[in-house]
């Protein structure tokens, strides 16, 4: 299964991506280059945590017109498999690949920590590897990641099961300081309509391997392989 | 080259408003034969300043030996390397950005950041993380105040905003809070990376006829003067410095970084400095007097965000984000496209000539002709007069012998974790990125040091440290700076990882008085020597001097950075307990000692006395017993006892890990429990490994991980000392965002 990753000037964990393929799940992957409309025949896009051209605007406000993002766009709609981390769950959101926002932290300050989720559907491409409800421990790090949408589009995201990941305690408790950020009911990462596009604020590229604190970030990507195979 | 014409007369009043003296204005002079031009007197003045020129630190700085080595070889620029095998090159530096976050925190700490990156990256390395040591004046709601809280508020900001948006990891350092530092702060950033053996950049500007490369952000009128606002006391008038602090750009420094790794890797770039302190005026002539060649340009081709902006404006401004390259002629374009690619600016201003002089064209114009040498290597030096302060020895001499018992031992304990300077960091460190790159194995809070396992390397990892214990270095510059030192090389050596070089930022008061000067000399005499006998070189550093406002100058605060290297980062030990049952055991052994404790300081409210004695050879020994230990997987964690003694490092052992302790020993006061001292480390040890650890350290355990209590002196009539480790956390974890929370009333109020 290849993948690919966009590097927008101001991406910052698109190597952490990248070597997570390469070297953890021993798949092939290549950078995509922002000013590129070529995806380089891949099966899945990755679109990497970071500051996509600084963030001065809205997070990912700019990187959604690069020719890249518009590729990325008619790949999507086409049914490709599209991982949006951090910073490129807010990208999905600007480009209208996921519907609301992700706006500041209730806290106001930037949070760099180990959190926990609870998977919420496991029928998708990307939480195959996952069991019903079961709890992974993968850290956040953003300014921005309060997740906001309307009551419609919150109920439809409920109806149709598109929540995939929810914050919660150790124990799968969801409390008011389980949510690191203040996102509407808990949410940590949704899913497209057609479950081929996923984004989410944790960053599970940095949780899969044991050295680094955590490898529960793994099963989203093993999860991604299972559905390939 | 003449013109030279249109050019004010230059009075005593320009040259000493720039800082320049009587004396090395006539220098000047003498150098070039005539007047300077005021682009000329511009650039002497910022050049000859302390912070560029290090007028006043050089010749003690001389005590360095590697430095010294490497002054005397004309070779400073590549001595800053540590070869770890593998090809791998190590680089690291600390910088102070104290005097510019005094005035603008958020501004001042953030362009601390980007300065010491580029140091790093212009060396051909990528940057791999930050560190940082900040001291601040009190927050806590009975001795802080509002301005204090908003310092240390947006210099945290400052830090966060610019750290996380370049993605180097920030993992670590340390905050200490003390009245010296009020109105004063510093912000001391320390940056590391790594750059293939075979592939270190150059700073010389060699090859007659290459053209000069101008790279990044726009000049615009921001930070002129910068680095002479860095070599004056601060005063009243401060605020109105506020223009001479720069505004940094992360973006910006993003793409420079990346770009400048990808220009490099085209094997064109000559010889490549960033613009920092003193701008365009000491990137043009360090990198010319390095090669021992001249250089030409005109400011007209310089990128302006103002274009009405004068030859001296251009030269002096320190706008952020711009770096200038030496170029093999022919080859210009290629490397200017990598930088366009990113988005960049990359123009060539000029080029390298064999004249050994810095010429500025204004327009074609000559406006500066000065030997390039004559700013740099040039630079007047002075010996200043030294006198021991008289505070040392009245402090020195004070009698601690007794000292009235506590009569409530865990209120003792928990005042102590509630101190700003030991409480938990994690309000700070939970706003830095401590983790992008994913080569984080020691997270911030978790160890005495953090470590990196580098990937490509074989599974090796860096463990990496800042310490300064200031109010040790008060009572005694040598031995406290010694203290920092050995300290340093116990934290790399409780994570299992064998020192390998220093780097320092020397923080102090005004040189030109004979106190200040006297403690600068004492401090870098023990940091050299301590140096030495831990095997650790100085390999790059900085000094900041004039760390005082009117009320009071700043503790002497000669902060350390060290790295260290494990050969198999798994191996890494941290400092929680681990498991319910584990054996506690103190290794080495210094003398407690009360004087310069933490715990004198709040429960008594002196600062007097002596640090406590360092046995370099014990020290050693105990580091040496640590790497083995650690390397044979016997121990489940190491704490070092340092600020609050053996009790403050016992609760943080319970804390980091969610287990409870037992000591055993009857007999515990507080000398045992709060005094300090060196050389003395808590381990803990699964009971299967106990038989082996024993025979390797001699030592019997003193305690058990067990529960949910700190329990000391367990006897007949009770415990000594007995403490949930939930009201521990408590105290802990709330003493910083409590303070902060006020921070919120101030802004309100």
């Amino acid at each position: 299964m290849k993948f690919g990753v966009i590097k927008f000037p101001g991406s910052n964990c698109d190597q952490d991506a990248y070597y997570t393929v390469k070297d953890v799940l021993g798949q092939p992957v290549e950078y995509l280059w922002h000013g590129d409309s070529d995806l380089k025949a891949v099966d899945c896009v990755i679109v990497p945590g970071g500051f996509s051209y600084g963030d001065y605007l809205r997070c990912g406000a700019i990187a959604r017109f690069s020719p890249a993002m518009i590729a990325t766009h008619e790949f999507a709609a086409k049914g490709g498999l599209v991982l949006g981390i951090c910073n490129g769950f807010q990208v999905l959101c600007e480009s209208h690949l996921l519907p609301g926002a992700l706006v500041r932290n209730d806290g106001q300050k930037f949070v760099c920590k180990q959190i926990h989720l609870r998977t919420e559907n496991t029928d998708t491409p990307f939480t195959g590897a996952l069991s019903p409800g079961q709890i992974i421990q993968v850290p956040i790090a953003h300014g921005e990641g309060k997740y906001v949408c309307d009551e419609a589009v919150l109920a439809e995201l409920d109806a149709a099961n598109r929540i995939l990941f929810r914050y919660c305690d150790a124990d799968g408790t969801r409390t008011e300081t389980s949510n690191p950020n203040g996102s509407t009911d808990d949410i940590a990462g949704i899913a497209s309509a057609n479950f081929n596009v996923l984004g989410l604020m944790p960053h599970p590229e940095r949780a899969a391997d044991p050295a680094l604190g955590s490898a529960d970030g793994r099963a989203i990507f093993e999860s991604l392989l299972k559905f390939w195979h | 080259m003449t013109n030279l014409q249109n050019n004010p007369t230059i009075t005593p009043e320009m040259y000493r408003e720039m800082g320049l003296n009587d004396a090395e204005f006539t220098l000047v002079v003498q150098t070039l034969g005539r007047q300077p031009t005021l682009t000329e007197l511009g650039m002497y003045a910022v050049m000859w300043s302390e912070h560029c020129g290090y007028k006043y630190s050089r010749p003690v700085l001389r005590l360095f030996k590697k430095y010294k080595e490497a002054m005397d070889a004309g070779e400073v620029e590549n001595a800053g390397v540590i070869d770890i095998g593998g090809n791998i090159g190590v680089v690291m530096k600390m910088e102070s950005h104290n005097h510019p976050s005094a005035v603008e925190p958020f501004q001042g700490a953030a362009t601390g950041v980007g300065g010491i990156l580029r140091d790093i990256f212009t060396m051909g390395a990528r940057p791999i993380a930050i560190l940082n040591s900040l001291r601040f004046g009190p927050i806590d709601q009975e001795n802080g105040d509002a301005r204090t809280r908003y310092l240390f508020e947006h210099v945290v900001s400052g830090i966060s905003h610019y750290g996380n948006c370049v993605g180097v990891p920030n993992v670590g350092g340390e905050i200490y809070f003390h009245p010296s530092y009020q109105g004063n702060p510093l912000v001391n950033a320390m940056a590391i990376g790594v750059v293939p053996m075979d592939k270190i950049a150059s700073a010389g500007a060699k090859g007659v006829g290459n053209p000069v490369l101008y790279i990044g952000s726009a000049t615009g009128k921001d930070g002129i003067h910068g680095a002479t606002f860095a070599s004056v006391e601060l005063g009243p008038d401060s605020e109105s410095k506020r223009p001479n602090v720069q505004m940094g750009d992360p973006f910006a420094e993003k793409l420079l970084i990346e770009s400048t790794l990808e220009a490099l890797a085209t094997g064109y770039i000559v010889g490549i400095q960033d613009m920092g302190a003193a701008g365009l005026t000491c990137s043009t002539c360090e990198t010319a007097a390095k090669a021992g060649m001249g250089m030409t340009i005109d400011v007209r081709k310089v990128p302006l965000r103002e274009a009405d902006m004068t030859p001296y404006e251009v030269m002096l401004s320190e706008s952020q984000e711009r770096m200038l390259a030496i170029i093999e002629k022919g080859h210009e374009a290629e490397v200017a496209a990598v930088f366009h690619k990113w988005g960049l600016s990359a123009e060539v201003i000029g080029e390298v000539t064999d004249t050994g002089r810095v010429v500025i064209l204004d327009h074609g114009v000559v406006v500066a002709d000065v030997p390039a040498q004559s700013l740099t290597d040039d630079c007047p030096t002075y010996t200043l007069s030294a006198s021991e302060p008289a505070y040392i020895n009245e402090v020195q001499s004070a009698d601690l012998s007794n000292l009235p018992e506590p009569t409530d031992y865990n209120d003792v304990l928990l005042k102590l974790l509630a101190s700003p300077s030991i409480a938990s960091k994690r309000w700070v460190y939970d706003q830095y990125d401590s983790m992008v790159q994913t080569q984080t194995t020691v997270l911030p809070g978790a160890a005495d040091a953090a470590v990196l396992r580098l990937r490509d390397s074989g599974g090796k990892g860096l463990a990496l440290t800042t310490d300064c214990n200031p109010r040790y270095c008060y009572l005694d510059p040598y031995l406290g700076a010694m203290i920092a030192v050995a300290e340093a090389a116990r934290n790399l050596s409780c994570v299992g990882a064998t020192p390998l070089a220093v780097t320092d930022c020397l923080n102090f008061a005004s040189p030109e008085k004979p106190e200040g000067f006297w403690q600068f000399r004492r401090a870098v005499a023990g940091l050299a020597d301590a140096c030495e006998a831990f095997g650790t070189p100085v390999i790059s550093g900085n000094v900041s001097f004039y760390n005082e406002t009117p009320e009071h100058a700043i503790f002497p605060t000669p902060t350390v950075g060290m790295v260290g290297l494990l050969p198999d980062a798994d191996k890494r030990v941290t400092m929680g307990f681990q498991n319910e049952g584990d054996l506690i055991y103190l290794l080495g052994g210094g003398a407690p000692t009360f004087g310069g404790s933490e715990y004198l300081a709040l429960i008594h409210g002196q600062e007097v006395g002596s640090p406590p004695a360092l046995d370099v050879e014990a020290e050693k020994a105990l580091h040496t017993l640590l790497r083995t230990a650690i390397d044979k997987k016997l121990l489940k964690s190491a704490h070092d006892i340092s600020d609050g003694g053996l009790a403050v490092a016992l609760a943080e052992c319970c804390l980091a890990g969610q287990f409870g302790a037992e000591l055993e020993q009857s007999k515990y006061g507080a000398r045992e429990l709060f005094a300090e001292m060196t050389a003395t480390v808590v381990v803990s040890v699964a009971p299967t490994a106990a038989t082996e650890f024993e025979t390797l350290s001699g030592k019997s355990p003193i305690g058990t991980v067990t529960g949910d209590r700190l329990v000391f002196g367990e006897n007949a009539s009770g415990p000594t000392l007995l403490v949930s480790v939930s009201d521990l956390r408590a105290a802990y974890e709330g003493a910083i965002p409590a303070a902060m929370a006020s921070a919120v009333h101030d802004l309100e109020g």
